[in-house]
């Protein structure tokens, strides 16, 4: 959790100490290892996994790797990455199709993993890919899991096969043979059976289970697992092991702040895959695993690839070159200052983007007092003006800014500060894209501005320029946070390791200024 | 109930079988305690205090430890009291939790808990985001014989569920109201806003007899981070230990209620209407120690 810090802060504080001496002794890497240990627990990866797994770091740590290295914790914390990506699966897998269809996908965990939600979840993103999915309710246990599973299909579009009532009525392993002839018949290519959560100790329910496995001979079990859970995750997941023998595991709520340390219990205890990650309530919510980005997240890393990849799926190339040249020309107008706005609105929320900087969990405060619709308030006062008024701003004297207040449901002294705000960023914009330095006035001293001339300009590109205080407020916090870990210098990183410790993902220099760019709206 | 399978009993019996008391003792307790999900930082906190305990009573026998094992548990249990308050009427009782940790299984239990002591019980559906979650409790109430007041329409406010459950039972002299919410994870803070909203609305009409917390025995270290959460927004003024039946000991519930002071005040243990207790630290600790 955040209250300890990352496992980068507290490694780099263990070697503060031994800078000097440049050498690492095995009492060093004790300390260091004990650390991770404990970083790991805190992550609830499960204790014999931390054991093993240590004991390879240390072995590592010890090796010339680390002790040759210019800085050792950042060293340690890339073994410690990679690693985790080696236990996680390398890569992520897709699922398999059986080569006559229909498809049997099964669903198994324990109560309250999100089978069902998770099983419309699958059904819309096969839909998406052209397939004919077929949802089973072969849960009979729970009360009005059929029924959910109703609804959940309905909003994904899928057929739903519910021939029992549930609620302790009717036979499982039947609904589920019954669903594959019905599939055939119907010609679905995917038949998707949503189970009822069980418990790994209860052998009938296991037996059932496994049962269901028996009489549909699935081309994939899919064992569903809370990204909460503790210790337990290795109990369960052996136990499902052995009573379904799962072909792939789904993370599900990984959308809290939980570390997920239990996709690294399971991953290594069973050997299988980790191929979906389910990230929130809406059936869209839904992704494919990324083993790198998961080792981040367990070692409160941030996730920034999945923050450029989001940047770079809203991010119009061309539009931001022209943009920049506008700048540079003096032509930037509230125009573009709204259309770069929306642009922004449509990578969703900023507060989710921002969550997923390295360090931004210990701030979740200032995320949550960030305030979405201030944006959406700007964006009523740009659009109060006449698009003359936006091409020049100058034109706006004082009954026209009263005009345009009360089109906007706003005062003029908001509206004043818009135009203000506005000139000062066109200024400061135009500074930097000829190169310079912008002056920030009343904004104090930029953190970590005192570092020699390279670095600074950058960071004077990454500062927030934002529209409103409120946005401005959180992203320079956001950078404030995410910056000293990224700075040249300074000790273990979270930008400089994302980037070490998954090679080949490492976002190249264009992909990190696109988001330069992006967060220096 | 010595063996339970919730039990710490197989990790400790090794330990407990040993003569005298050495190294691999306290790592064994330790690998137990962190394995029980207790966290690191409340394992080193016992097995220090153990430590301390076993050299100044300058004991070497394990079955001692295992004593002190279990009475420094019971004790950091015990601190606060479990007592639920209900006196008031009509009882409003609150019930909160992330997804899927068992809210609407625990509210008809709950239900089905006091109507047994003879208390009328009305339950409110304000779960109206899940899909059929109205349907699933309103199974569970018939079950445990209470009324259900359910939402006019799919999607309907939250927060009027909640104040038409508290009217009615004001109009009808309903002891208790019990209300359900949606699950929400503690990071979706227009989500905890919600819950704010409901619980003003509610205390319009009548304070609020209990908040329950509800946490899931197979959460990890997430559960402290759930709980400050649900505490700030919501309230929170007791706790309630879900699916306990499997193999998960919800060691973490211990931290919780030590960083929070919240008290657990029920233990919920299958998915049977009966399988719902009052939190008792001394049986609670029998089982898990052995």
């Amino acid at each position: 959790m955040a209250a300890f810090g990352t496992l980068s802060d507290r490694l780099a504080e263990t070697f503060r100490n031994l800078r000097t001496r440049g050498k690492l002794s095995a009492a060093d890497v004790d300390g260091t290892v004990r650390e991770i240990r404990r970083a790991l627990l805190d992550a609830d990866v499960a204790l014999d996994v931390v054991k093993s797994f240590t004991g390879r770091v240390r072995e590592r740590a010890l090796g010339d790797e680390v002790s040759k290295a210019l800085n050792p914790a950042q060293q340690v914390v890339q073994i410690v990455n990679e690693e985790l990506v080696t236990i996680l699966g390398g890569q992520s897998r897709r699922l398999q199709f059986a080569k006559t269809p229909p498809t049997v996908i099964m669903l198994a965990g324990l109560q309250g993993a999100g089978k069902t939600t998770l099983a419309g979840k699958l059904a819309k993103h096969l839909k998406s890919e052209g397939h004919t999915p077929l949802l089973v309710a072969a849960d009979l246990q729970r009360p009005n899991a059929v029924n959910q599973l109703q609804v959940v299909g309905e909003q994904a579009g899928a057929t739903v096969f519910a021939p029992e009532p549930g609620n302790g009525v009717g036979d499982p392993v039947r609904v589920a043979k019954d669903a594959i002839k019905y599939a055939r018949d119907r010609v679905h290519d995917v038949v998707i059976v949503d189970t009822a959560g069980r418990l790994g100790i209860d052998a009938e329910l296991m037996k059932q289970a496994s049962n269901i496995r028996k009489a549909v001979d699935p081309d994939e079990v899919l064992f569903v697992i809370d990204a909460m859970i503790g210790q337990d995750a290795v109990a369960t997941a052996k136990a499902f092991q052995e009573g379904v023998d799962f072909t792939g595991v789904v993370l599900s709520k990984l959308d809290g702040d939980a570390r997920g340390g239990a996709a690294l219990s399971v991953a290594s205890v069973t050997g299988r895959p980790i191929l979906f990650a389910s990230t929130g309530e809406s059936l869209d919510d839904f992704e494919p695993f990324h083993p790198d980005r998961m080792a981040s997240r367990i070692l409160d890393l941030g996730d920034i690839l999945t923050l450029i990849e989001q940047a770079q799926k809203a991010f119009d190339e061309d539009e931001a070159k022209k943009v920049a040249e506008k700048f540079a020309t003096d032509t930037f107008t509230l125009e573009d200052f709204l259309a770069q706005m929306q642009q922004l609105k449509n990578m969703g929320s900023i507060k989710g983007m921002l969550g997923m900087l390295p360090g931004a969990k210990g701030m979740r405060e200032q995320l949550d007092n960030f305030d979405e619709r201030e944006i959406t308030r700007t964006e009523a006062i740009i659009q109060s003006m006449t698009p003359q008024e936006r091409r020049t701003p100058k034109l706006l004297n004082g009954s026209r800014r009263l005009r345009i207040a009360r089109g906007a449901g706003t005062t003029v002294t908001e509206v004043n500060a818009l135009v203000n705000r506005f000139e000062q960023a066109a200024k400061m914009m135009k500074t930097v894209a000829k190169g310079g330095v912008p002056q920030v006035p009343g904004m104090g001293p930029i953190p970590g501005a005192g570092y020699a001339g390279k670095p600074k300009q950058q960071q004077a590109k990454k500062k927030s320029r934002s529209g409103n205080p409120a946005k401005r407020a959180a992203e320079n916090a956001a950078l404030a946070a995410g910056k000293p870990a990224g700075g040249s210098s300074g000790g273990g990183s979270g930008f400089g390791l994302g980037a070490a410790g998954a090679q080949n993902a490492t976002p190249s220099e264009e992909e990190l200024s696109a988001l330069q760019r992006f967060l220096g709206r | 109930m010595a063996e339970r399978s919730w039990s710490l009993g197989g990790a400790l019996r090794g330990m407990f079988a040993r003569q005298t008391i050495d190294e691999t003792t306290w790592e064994d307790l330790e690998d137990a305690m962190i394995g029980a999900d207790f966290g690191p930082d409340l394992t080193d906190a016992v097995v220090a205090e153990l430590r301390e305990k076993v050299a100044r009573y300058r004991t070497d026998d394990p079955a001692d430890l295992r004593r002190m094992l279990r009475e420094t548990l019971e004790e950091r249990l015990a601190r606060l009291d479990p007592t639920l308050r209900l006196t008031a009427r009509p009882a409003v009782v609150l019930v909160v939790g992330v997804n899927g940790v068992g809210k609407t299984t625990t509210i008809g239990k709950f239900a089905k808990f006091v109507t047994g002591y003879g208390r009328s019980v009305v339950v409110g559906a304000a779960d109206t985001f899940r899909a059929a979650a109205v349907e699933q409790l309103a199974t569970w109430a018939e079950r445990g014989g209470a009324a259900i007041v359910r939402p006019q329409q799919q999607g309907q406010d939250p927060a009027s569920v909640a104040f038409q459950t508290v009217e009615r039972a004001m109009r009808e002299g309903i002891d208790i109201a019990i209300i359900d919410t949606a699950g929400r994870l503690q990071t979706k803070s227009g989500l905890m806003d919600e819950l704010g909203k409901i619980r003003r609305v509610i205390e319009k009409q009548t304070e609020i007899a209990e908040v329950l917390l509800v946490l899931d025995a197979t959460t990890g270290q997430n559960g402290l981070a759930q709980a400050e959460a649900f505490i700030e927004h919501a309230g929170v003024t007791g706790l309630v230990l879900t699916k306990l039946d499997g193999s998960a000991k919800g060691g973490f519930v211990l931290a919780v209620q030590e960083k929070t002071g919240i008290p657990i005040k029920l233990v919920g243990q299958g998915e049977g209407i009966g399988d719902l207790t009052g939190f008792t630290p001394h049986v609670f600790v029998q089982q898990l120690v052995g």
